[in-house]
């Protein structure tokens, strides 16, 4: 399940809702991402989404870490609009049967989310706005999943 | 008509988010001619690598036809989540 909410939302009654009536799963993996405040210099993140774009691209990234680890399920929340430090901006949690499948696929997801996902981020803070691109490192990160043609 | 949206910094360098033009060109370079004569720097902003345009929600390389009513957006890379 994929969702994109404007409003904060609360990790646990997440992990609580996707945990729920589950006999046949062995593990459950969830990531939660929070805004930072870089020692007072964020005041705010501002996420900007396209709607029915990227939903459609973060269910393909879902979809494929689904077949790849033999997920039984996949949830991902991500917030749009302006973000506080300390709020959550992600959850990611996947359901398998064992541990391993579950942990490199929330791995994986947060990897190719955080760096290929179509969210544009503006921070804002004590030097003025400015815009966002991903480290170096996020997508080295994210190219470690890629599967080799 | 054609349904514009800029994102990201793009949507700031032009101070604007969302246009319609009426004719609607009849391609993707049409379009991009068209912004670039009205706001050279945006048309300069939108030539860059690394700016993607999808058509009615689907990405597209290089140039192609506009359906009647289609919605352009043009994105800029991408920051991620």
């Amino acid at each position: 399940m994929i969702r994109l909410v404007e409003a904060p939302f609360e990790p646990g009654a997440l992990l609580a809702e996707f945990s729920a009536g589950r006999s046949e799963t062995g593990a459950i993996v969830s990531f939660t991402g929070l805004a930072r405040a870089e020692a007072g210099g964020v005041e705010a993140l501002e996420l900007e989404a396209y709607p029915g774009f990227t939903d459609t691209a973060i269910a393909e990234m879902a979809e494929q870490a689904r077949a790849r680890f033999d997920l039984q399920d996949v949830m991902v929340v991500h917030r749009v609009g302006r973000i506080a430090p300390g709020e959550a901006i992600v959850f990611v949690a996947t359901a398998a049967a064992h541990r391993r499948a579950a942990f490199e696929a929330a791995d994986q997801l947060m990897d190719y989310l955080k760096s290929r996902a179509p969210f544009w981020k503006k921070s804002h803070g004590r030097g003025g706005a400015r815009w966002i691109e991903p480290r170096a490192q996020d997508y080295e990160d994210a190219a470690r999943w890629d599967e080799r043609a | 008509m054609t349904r514009v949206l800029l994102f990201g910094p793009l949507r700031d360098l032009a101070g604007w988010r969302e246009r319609a033009l009426d004719p609607a060109p009849a391609s993707l370079s049409a379009l991009r001619a068209l912004l670039s004569a009205e706001d050279p720097a945006l048309g300069e902003a939108l030539a860059r690598p690394g700016v993607q345009a999808a058509i009615d929600k689907a990405l597209v390389r290089g140039d192609a036809a506009l359906p009647a009513d289609a919605e352009v957006a043009f994105l800029p890379p991408m920051s991620g989540g």
